[in-house]
């Protein structure tokens, strides 16, 4: 994984509540066997008229927002099925930061997986990052992972919180099973203390 | 103070405690489906490294494959790819697979339980968000990403954060014709559908104990829809009576020891929640989503809802979004609306008692001929029972389509999907945008009310047939 330490990129804001999963990325692109390549399916309904040509309406298809790597989002963003799919799409896309007030639980967790940052916010100043993102101009942001600071061109906004953990792997793009590794003789001690303890579970 | 049953299910599973409220914990059980599954293996692959437990990870083919004309080719050779692919990655990892040929197969949430593969107080997690179905026999499981999928075959162990808890006590009891969807339905209705983010929701009370296994997984299943990392409930005679003989359910001196075991899973008396929620369950009627998320619910003899019975800016946009999406104004009766397609099926609601109910409204009677109603059991031993039975010949004989187990248009990544602007009673779990079709219109209801709905051919509930 890519390490995650600044970030610094313009701006699209989709408000709306709720954005599931399978609007992310819907089902008919699931059947890829790898990982890359979603971009182009990223809210494939949403973004493509029915004869596949772009909506022109639709908020990642404005002039102004091309090349967005910053998405600020309504509540409950990432919710419903887990497919990680979605994350790929969003990184393959170019997003690398989403700013709600808040994140489904397997979303959020399959984002840290995949380098991608999601900040939780309070609900009036995700009503300010709005109001900023609907300017004329296209607005950048830059975010400082060490200092877990977003700010705009005037200066800092706000702080956010991440839990350590989850900072160190993105600060240093570490790879989970690795790290998990290093912790595998006590899994062998778990292992063998269950199969005293609860013997049936290990008769498969 | 006591502890919660979650609580002791964490202390159980810890490898090892990173932080006051994280751990590297121990997962007893993963299964695995051929979507979110082929990068995971291909993962182990590139890096070179084994599954750890081969014997803790089980898989089935549910979510993509077709529920009729089942023989290879299908006629999706994308979706043969996957299947193939899974059934390649199984072999070569060691892994028991219930594969299309297997008189087992099923939605994989239908399965584990079946063959006795769910147990309480273990650790259970599957690439789906889904996974919180096992909760309904104590367990703590729940859906991850396919990273996680990848790390749990590589080291049978996950990273956690501590829920919150939330205990949901549902009082009373069911009245006739409403049943354990229209508890879940109504609840996530109050709480909405970030009300459980962060937490595990255990579920008690009267109505809970008076819920058979299959009503309680229906409840459990559905706890994502609320937010929530899982739901749980904790074991008793039921669950016990349940599990006994089951293929994969402990034997002999083992049964006697895991009773022991299973019967010590409960919250104790003085145990703290962070938060209580009390539904008077004698209250609850069958109740019916009419927008785009599984919150957005009304009682199937209520109205469309009006933008103005919400306040905000956010609640009534997202309001008016729903009703633009599904062709809806506030005020319409949702008994008047008229439907295109029936559903019957998925993980939440299509074992063998969901299957009875319907039964019992549609026997002698005719689907209305202006729609069709479909019927996908949950496992190929639920439909074998139903025919068994004689479920199946009434299911046929009033028009309904029988089909071969699986997801089917619950999610709709085979051919079972809705054409634009269908409207659909479905017994399901989600109603987003696109999701049983693009353009789809999704209405989730109970397996009694999909029934009479279908035998009138509008939203109806029991007492209209
Ligand atoms: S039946 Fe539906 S919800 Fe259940 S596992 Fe299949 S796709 Fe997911």
């Amino acid at each position: 994984m890519e390490p995650f330490i600044k970030h610094q990129g313009s701006v699209v804001a989709m408000e709306r509540v709720n954005i599931d999963t399978d609007q992310i990325i819907p089902k008919q692109f699931l059947k890829k066997l790898s990982k890359i390549g979603f971009g182009k399916y990223l809210f494939f309904d949403w973004r493509f008229l029915e004869d596949g040509g772009l909506n022109p309406d639709f908020i990642l298809n404005k002039p102004k927002h091309q090349g967005a790597s910053i998405l600020v989002a309504g509540d409950n963003f990432g919710c419903g099925s887990s497919r990680e799919h979605a994350p790929w799409a969003l990184l393959d896309y170019g997003i690398r930061v989403i700013i709600s007030t808040s994140f489904a639980d397997i979303f959020s967790n399959n984002c840290y997986k995949n380098g991608i940052l999601p900040i939780v916010v309070k609900e009036e100043l995700l009503e300010k990052l709005f109001a900023q993102a609907k300017r004329p101009a296209s607005v950048e942001f830059m975010i400082n992972l060490e200092q877990q600071s977003l700010s705009d061109a005037d200066g800092v906004i706000s702080k956010f919180n991440i839990e350590a953990r989850q900072k160190e792997f993105l600060l240093k793009g570490l790879d989970d099973i690795k790290w998990t590794l290093q912790f595998k003789d006590k899994i062998s001690t778990f292992e063998n203390r269950q199969k005293v303890d609860l013997p049936w579970l290990w008769l498969n | 103070m006591g502890k919660t049953l979650y609580q002791k299910i964490w202390e159980k599973h810890v490898v090892e405690e990173l932080s006051d409220d994280s751990a590297l914990l121990y997962i007893d059980l993963q299964m695995i489906h051929e979507v979110t599954s082929p990068q995971a293996f291909e993962g182990l692959r590139t890096n070179n490294r084994q599954v750890r437990c081969p014997n803790k990870n089980f898989a089935t083919m549910d979510h993509s494959i077709p529920t009729q004309n089942r023989h290879l080719p299908f006629a999706d050779r994308i979706a043969q790819l996957q299947v193939e692919t899974l059934a390649k990655n199984c072999s070569d990892f060691g892994i028991k697979l219930f594969d299309l040929n297997s008189p087992h197969q099923g939605i994989v949430h239908v399965i584990a339980p079946e063959q006795g593969l769910t147990q309480p107080g273990m650790t259970i997690v599957c690439g789906d968000s889904h996974t919180s179905t096992h909760g309904a026999f104590g367990s703590l499981a729940f859906g991850i990403g396919t990273s996680e999928v990848e790390q749990v075959l590589a080291t049978q162990s996950l990273v956690q954060s501590k829920a919150r808890t939330m205990k949901i006590e549902f009082t009373g009891s069911l009245k006739e014709h409403s049943y354990a969807k229209d508890m879940i339905l109504k609840l996530i209705g109050e709480i909405g559908t970030a009300g459980g983010t962060n937490y595990v929701l255990e579920y008690t009370g009267q109505a809970i104990r008076e819920l058979s296994i299959e009503g309680r997984m229906t409840i459990c299943n559905m706890s994502i829809e609320g937010g929530a990392r899982a739901g749980i409930i904790a074991p008793d005679e039921k669950t016990f009576a349940f599990l006994k003989s089951r293929r994969y359910s402990p034997q002999g001196s083992n049964w006697d020891k895991a009773l022991l075991h299973w019967k010590e899973l409960v919250t104790d008396k003085d145990a703290n929640f962070d938060k209580v929620v009390t539904i008077d369950t004698s209250r609850i009627s069958p109740h019916i989503t009419w927008g785009t998320t599984p919150s957005q619910v009304v009682e199937v003899d209520g109205y469309v809802p009006e933008i103005t019975d919400f306040s905000g800016r956010n609640q009534q946009d997202a309001c008016q979004k729903a009703l633009d999406y599904m062709g809806l104004k506030g005020g319409e009766k949702m008994k008047d609306l008229m439907l295109d397609r029936v559903f019957i099926g998925s993980c939440t609601n299509a074992r063998l008692e969901d299957l009875r109910i319907v039964a019992n409204i549609v026997k002698g009677r005719k689907v209305c001929p202006k729609l069709e109603a479909m019927i996908v059991p949950g496992s190929g031993s639920i439909k074998k029972m139903a025919e068994k039975e004689g479920l199946a010949d009434i299911f046929l004989a009033a028009g309904f389509e029988w089909r071969e187990a699986g997801c089917s248009m619950c999610l709709g990544m085979n051919e079972d999907i809705l054409q634009a602007g269908q409207r659909c009673a479905s017994t399901s779990n989600r109603n987003f945008e696109g999701r049983q079709g693009k353009g789809g219109r999704t209405h989730l209801v109970s397996p009694a009310v999909a029934a009479a709905s279908a035998i009138c051919g509008h939203i109806a509930s029991v007492n209209d047939i």
